[in-house]
């Protein structure tokens, strides 16, 4: 059971760590909960049905289609995110100035909202389809302990994605955005580096040479730490260089579009201030 | 908009950069075999040559889903029951690298000799 349970921990964690960032950077947007729930409901339709084609999508582009798929899948959140990050440059100051005036609920876009059940969808479908699959080979392998296992990981990763959570919202407001802005940026660029390392995996784009280090010995990836680590920053043991150089070009692009963006909003903002919380 | 237009470039220069990618990887790498029975990989230790990319073919001949996965040279790959898939690996420097069969870890343990 102990073995069921810390597989379906591992998965959990990685999409609770995601969940976890994207939910606290959307705080004080209406329907967050709703929009949450409805990600987290869409994620793992998208799983079983992820697994139920997994034959389908492993034959397409000559037999890297599962490479190809999941880098599909991280790049869209990757752009989500830089979408959102891109959005609270421009609304974040506003956003946490009528938070403290009112402490509650604030008048904003669609964005966050298609922004979290995206990226909390992708998420979940991700690493949802690889604990269907793992409990499919069970069940045909007629393994018991499998509802213990189940509940005992889903319950471990989503207290940790909680703390996390609860940890993030004890930031002072006035660091807030800033705080979860700069852990989206770190989050982006970790899951391009990903989408990479499955690309290179299919062949489909060259390594650029051997690893740049090896830092496994310190931090191993397998660990609970390295994993978390992966997760939220990209952390990899032994980086292709190919996976650094697109880690640091997503961050850059990244801070930039952010810059651009504040720059723009507080133009408007100090022209009309008014139509800032608009857009 | 100009986050959009810079969204949009680096969307490009990514593509364009896949695109060169596949030119230039024209040689056809080495290709190696693996197989999974009973929840083991035959064989269980691999040599494979250092500084070169090589093709692994792991063939699952069980009647479960594996994913293959190695932490040592960082590749995951989902294989279905009594299907083949195929993982680019390296180039990696002589050592020895370990990689597992994350849904039967018990069992389902390699090393990757790269010599």
């Amino acid at each position: 059971m102990l073995a069921i349970a810390l597989l379906v921990f591992r998965e959990v964690l990685e999409a609770a760590l995601i969940v976890s960032i994207v939910a606290a950077a959307t705080r004080g947007v209406p329907r967050r909960g709703a929009a949450l729930l409805g990600g987290i409901g869409l994620g793992v339709l998208g799983a079983l049905l992820v697994a139920l084609g997994a034959g389908r999508i492993a034959a397409l582009f000559s037999g890297v289609g599962q490479e190809v798929f999941n880098a599909g899948v991280l790049l869209a959140a990757v752009l989500m995110i830089a979408w959102h990050v891109i959005w609270m440059a421009s609304h974040g100051r506003a956003l946490a100035m009528q938070m403290q005036d009112v402490g509650k609920s604030v008048r904003t876009g669609a964005s966050p909202l298609t922004v979290l059940i995206t990226v909390v969808a992708l998420a979940v479908l991700r690493e949802g389809s690889e604990v269907v699959l793992f409990l499919y080979g069970l069940l045909a392998g007629g393994a018991g302990h499998l509802g213990a296992g189940l509940a005992l990981g889903l319950a471990a990763g989503v207290t940790i994605g909680l703390l996390l959570y609860f940890g993030l919202l004890r930031i002072p407001l006035r660091h807030f955005f800033g705080a979860t802005n700069a852990l989206l940026i770190l989050l982006a660029a970790g899951l391009t580096a990903d989408a990479m390392a499955f690309l290179v995996q299919a062949d489909l784009l060259p390594a650029l040479g051997e690893p740049l280090w090896d830092s496994s010995a310190l931090l191993s990836e397998h660990s609970l730490p390295g994993q978390a680590l992966h997760v939220l920053v990209g952390y990899s043991a032994r980086p292709a260089p190919v996976q650094l150089l697109v880690w640091l070009a997503t961050a850059l692009l990244l801070g930039i579009g952010m810059r651009i963006a504040s720059k723009a909003a507080h133009r408007t903002h100090s022209a009309s201030p008014q139509r800032a919380m608009t857009g | 908009m100009p986050h959009r237009i810079s969204i949009l470039v680096s969307v490009v220069l990514a593509l364009a950069a896949m695109g060169t990618a596949r030119t230039a990887v024209a040689a056809e790498p080495p290709s190696f075999r693996l197989a999974i029975v009973n929840h083991r990989f035959q064989p269980a230790t691999l040599t494979i040559p250092a500084n070169t990319k090589v093709k692994l073919v792991v063939e699952n001949r069980d009647a479960t889903p594996e994913e293959f996965e190695s932490n040592d040279f960082d590749r995951e790959k989902i294989i279905l029951p009594n299907s083949r898939a195929v993982i680019f690996v390296g180039p990696l420097p002589p050592g020895r690298y370990r990689f597992f069969g994350e849904f039967n870890p018990a069992t389902a343990q390699g090393v990757l000799r790269v010599e």
